[in-house]
């Protein structure tokens, strides 16, 4: 029993407590599942210590018993530079989501937190399986609680929504299913690190048409979640009809199962179909930059437009890792990070604003930094660090990702730097339109500052867009560890296939020299 | 006169379960007509015991497997494992229906005894090894599932029920007889093993032999709802008494596709590149006529009928795939299936209320506030039927398109997994109305759920988990006593 197993059974237990909390007493949901929250976050903080200066690459904390005899079936997991931040964004943003609906959640209070626990439990088991058949139960089992919190307590298409969240992404993991059980019946295992070392030795090999199916039907799956153009069309219902909770942990944790799939998984198994298929993925993320950003710039409704912007910055993630590039790499799984903790924050923050007055409309606000100063203030340095200013945490991962794209091909950079010029549009008109003029009477009536809960709950975010912007060294170095093993893990096998396209590949950036110096 | 004329004690061993079921069967049709009215509960206990009674006899016979009277029978693991699926789900009917009983006044020993007739039936199908026995078994159970399916007799949709179900059933039954009758021209014999070695010899013209087994695979097709025959499936199910479709929409399912793979593999084994690609299509339009019909509906046990269409297709597959492993992964699926779908049509017994006046979808609406308990049950049953993971359901598919795959049926594979995707938005469809819609006008309260009807539900659900979450000891044994 690791560390690791204890931060992910937490929260199942944790569900298991809250089912039994009697169904008239509110309070005790609320607080029973800040506890079991705060606890598995506090826990979960150890897992840092194998990188406390220090960037190993490999697995840490791993755990293999056999759980299923015929097929053989492993509960094996293991955290390493790339799980590992995405891991304690999970158990970071749980207590923060328990936070933000303590007085927003008021009916079936006590199915809600244990819905919203069971989704923890959910979310960490993906990110941390390293058995296919693992993985694949914990990408199902996520998707169960997060339909009934958008399904439940969501707004009027709520129940829209939900359904078509759970069948588009169903349809997706279908394929992968299939994708896995042919690789088990090739490999003999679902182990992931023994497919590698198979893939490795060239005792598993894929015919090129058989690795570009494979490819295709974890991608497919994959560009769901992300979600990738053309296949985002349930992310934008999803996030409108979902309560402010459900629309952080979507938009801040599940939505990087998406990209973390495309790396744990679609690169190393099938690099030479991911590399041939790099030119098309990077020119569907860059669509999506472009698109996601004009369609953000004329919603009406904010969470609409946070909720395409999130498809304009996964594009950025998307690029990132099928640039083949170690700082391409870098940015994208800084970029997760970062997006996880801005766009949280920017949902809690619509949010706030919409317990207030009850509308997501921008049209319905206007002058709120009256009445609402501190709101305001936090409103706004979210927004820079969403847009990308220096000295916030958005903008390292953006340079990364750009960084390592204009090495394998500038064209992209131009047309993806576009992307970042129409954040700042939308952004500071919708600030502009929300903030600033003159406040009417609703909402100089209903608009009051922030309450110390909603404090506490938005203020380690802002530490982070700080922190993450400055002190990247804090981050970075597990990450870069990890991607220089998934670099070489990509590097094209079968000659003559496709061309290696990071023969320029330079030195790794400063920040990374220097943290590796430190 | 030959020496061995009677029978070993062995072998009344290997036939005990179904004279346990017969003699008891028997025995509660007497005490119907001598017992007073205030008495009649006794049958529910009666006949849990019987059940549990042959159970143990099958557990028992299969300490000493072989075949018995001159290889009509043959006790082997595979006909082990499904004289404890049908006796199970014969239990889990009893469960289910007394509380439902006692709340329409029907109460009776005739039901009961039809129940223990009908899975004898099925547990004479399940180790036959002859085409005679199966005929024979295929009736008795048949028969009982007859007037079980039109049992509260005064209820016209009980009426149609049991009239389709019976003429359609019988003209079926004709296409299987007429078929045994083709091979018994041809082969000589209708030994199932004596069949695979008149093939395997290769004297029958193949023209022949593939008439004979396209005869009977429309019977069986019939049996098992396969399109395209599958229109008295929803009919039926619909109109039945809610426990009686738990059973019949599971039972004799299992027991026909029992003699299906029997049939198919030990007897056609040799000729089966002239039957595989017509399953192949059978299972693919099962499964899709019987989503995108289920997609429809709004009555739930006519869209609960539809969906056993689907999950018949989803066995087909298994059986395409012609293989140990796919014969085992139909079994664990029928398994699975058995403790899902019995789980689902008794919770909506409960939920439709005296006369089964609420089976409309929107009758479910708000139900998880009111009866939570259940609400979560119907939950696992309706997880478990579209396969998410750590369901039963999950692992039934999970094993049949591995076995697909390993057989190279790629694209029955993908097109299949890709009908569950279907398939899950009229699950879904339940899932919402009951969670998140809030019940339209103020509806009439629901007694509290009876004792025998909760050990039902929590039953299946325990048992759904348990294939889910533990599966391998089941798959194991299945793939050991797996027909190849």
């Amino acid at each position: 029993m690791t560390l690791l197993d204890t931060v992910l059974f937490l929260p199942l237990i944790g569900f298991f407590l809250l089912l039994v909390v009697p169904k008239d007493n509110p309070y005790a949901s609320r607080m029973g599942a800040l506890l079991v929250s705060v606890v598995t976050f506090a826990a979960s903080l150890g897992l840092i210590a194998p990188y406390w200066f220090a960037a190993p690459s490999g697995w840490h904390f791993e755990t293999s018993v056999p759980w299923i005899t015929f097929p053989p079936i492993r509960y094996h997991v293991a955290l390493d530079g790339l799980s590992l931040w995405l891991v304690l964004l999970s158990t970071l943003l749980t207590p923060i989501s328990v936070l933000v609906s303590w007085k927003y959640i008021d009916k079936r209070v006590k199915e809600y937190y244990a819905f919203l626990i069971l989704l923890e439990f959910g979310l960490i088991g993906t990110f941390i399986s390293l058995d296919l058949f693992l993985f694949f139960v914990f990408w199902e089992v996520s998707l169960v609680p997060m339909y009934f919190l958008i399904g439940i307590w969501g707004h009027e298409r709520r129940i829209y929504a939900a359904v078509k969240f759970f069948l588009y992404t169903m349809a997706g993991s279908m394929l992968m299913l299939t994708a896995i059980i042919y690789v088990y019946n090739k490999s003999g295992t679902f182990d992931y690190p023994a497919i590698l070392t198979q893939l490795q030795s060239g005792q598993l090999a894929f015919s090129a048409r058989a690795e570009l199916l494979l490819f295709l039907a974890f991608f497919i799956a994959f560009a769901i979640k992300v979600p990738i153009f053309p296949l985002h069309t349930w992310l934008p219902d999803a996030h409108v009809e979902a309560p402010t909770a459900g629309s952080v942990m979507l938009a801040s944790v599940m939505l990087k199962m998406g990209t973390y799939g495309l790396m744990r998984y679609c690169l190393p198994l099938f690099p030479d179909a991911a590399r041939g298929s790099a030119p098309w993925v990077a020119g569907l993320a860059i669509v999506g930059i472009v698109y996601g950003a004009l369609v953000a710039m004329v919603q009406p409704n904010m969470k609409k437009l946070v909720a395409y912007s999130s498809v304009s910055h996964l594009g950025f993630v998307v690029l990132g890792i099928f640039s083949f590039t170690q700082q391409g790499f870098d940015g994208a799984v800084y970029q997760m990070l970062n997006h996880g903790v801005s766009t949280g924050a920017l949902f809690m923050l619509v949010g706030y604003m919409y317990e207030r007055r009850h509308s997501l409309e921008i049209a319905a606000y206007g002058g709120v930094a009256t009445p609402a100063p501190n709101l305001a203030a936090i409103f706004l340095i979210t927004t820079l660090a969403s847009i990308g200013l220096p000295m916030l945490n958005n903008f390292v991962g953006e340079y990364l990702v750009l960084q390592g794209t204009a090495q394998t091909n500038f064209t992209w950079v131009v047309f993806a730097t576009l992307g970042v010029i129409l954040s700042a549009c939308y952004m500071l008109w919708l600030y502009q339109r929300a903030f600033y003029g003159k406040a009417s009477e609703p909402v100089a009536h209903h608009m009051f500052d922030l309450t110390p809960r909603e404090w506490a709950a938005i203020l380690p975010l802002l530490a982070l867009m700080f922190w993450m912007g400055t002190f990247t060294q804090s981050f970075l170095p597990p990450i870069s560890a990890q991607n220089a093993q998934l670099l070489q893990q990509t590097t094209v096998r079968r000659a003559g296939l496709s061309r290696p396209i990071n023969e320029r590949r330079a030195s790794a950036p400063l920040v990374v020299e220097a943290a590796r110096a430190h | 006169m030959p020496t061995n004329y009677l029978p070993t004690s062995a072998e009344y061993l290997r036939i005990l379960p179904e004279i346990v079921l017969t003699v008891m069967g028997a025995l509660i049709m007497f005490l119907e007509a001598v017992l007073p009215d205030n008495r009649k509960s006794v049958f529910v206990p009666l006949s849990v015991l019987s059940l549990l009674g042959a159970m143990a006899a099958s557990v028992a016979a299969y300490s000493d497997p072989g075949p018995a009277f001159h290889n009509m029978l043959l006790v082997d693991g595979f006909a082990t494992f499904f004289r404890v699926l049908v006796i199970g789900v014969g239990l889990l009917a009893v469960f289910t229906s007394a509380d439902y009983l006692r709340r329409e006044n029907s109460l009776t020993g005739e039901f009961y005894a039809l129940i223990l007739f009908s899975t004898a039936g099925q547990s004479i199908m399940a180790s036959a090894n002859e085409l005679i026995v199966i005929f024979i078994g295929l009736e008795i159970s048949s028969i009982a599932s007859y007037i079980l399916a039109g049992y509260l007799r005064d209820d016209p949709r009980n009426n149609e029920s049991a009239l389709k179900y019976f003429l359609l059933g019988s003209f079926a039954t004709a296409f299987l007889l007429y078929g045994i009758a083709w091979i018994y021209g041809t082969a000589g014999t209708t030994n199932l093993t004596e069949i695979r070695a008149a093939l395997a010899g290769g004297n029958p013209s193949l023209a022949l032999v593939s008439t004979a087994a396209a005869l009977m695979f429309v019977g069986f097709a019939f049996k098992i709802s396969a399109v395209p025959f599958q229109s008295w499936a929803p009919d039926v199910y619909q109109g039945a008494p809610a426990p009686v479709s738990a059973f019949l929409t599971v039972g004799p399912k299992a027991a026909a596709f029992a003699i299906l793979l029997r049939v198919f593999i030990t007897a056609f084994g040799s000729i089966a590149s002239s039957w595989t690609p017509v399953v192949w299509g059978v299972a693919l339009a099962t499964m899709t006529v019987g989503n995108f019909a289920a997609i429809l509906q709004s009555d739930i046990k006519r869209l609960l009928g539809y969906s056993s269409i689907a999950h018949a297709g989803y066995v087909l597959v298994a059986v395409t795939a012609r293989s140990g492993e796919g014969s085992a992964a139909a079994m664990f699926y029928l398994a699975a299936y058995a403790f899902t779908n019995i789980g689902a049509f008794a919770v909506v017994a409960y939920f439709s209320r005296k006369g089964e006046r609420y089976t409309k979808v929107d009758d479910f609406a708000g139900l998880a506030q009111r009866q939570p308990a259940m609400a979560a049950m119907l939950t696992i049953f309706l997880l478990s039927l579209i396969g998410v993971p750590l369901t039963g359901g999950f692992f039934g598919k999970f094993y049949i398109f591995k076995a697909a795959l390993d057989s190279n049926l790629v694209w029955l594979t993908v097109l299949g997994l890709l009908n569950s995707a279907v398939a899950a938005y009229y699950y879904l469809r339940i899932l919402v109305v009951m969670y998140f819609r809030e019940p339209a006008e103020p509806v009439e309260d629901l007694p509290p759920a009876g004792a025998a009807l909760q050990v039902a539900v929590y039953g299946s659900a325990v048992g759904t988990l348990l294939l889910g979450i533990f599966p391998s000891w089941l798959l194991e044994f299945a793939s050991r006593a797996a027909l190849r």
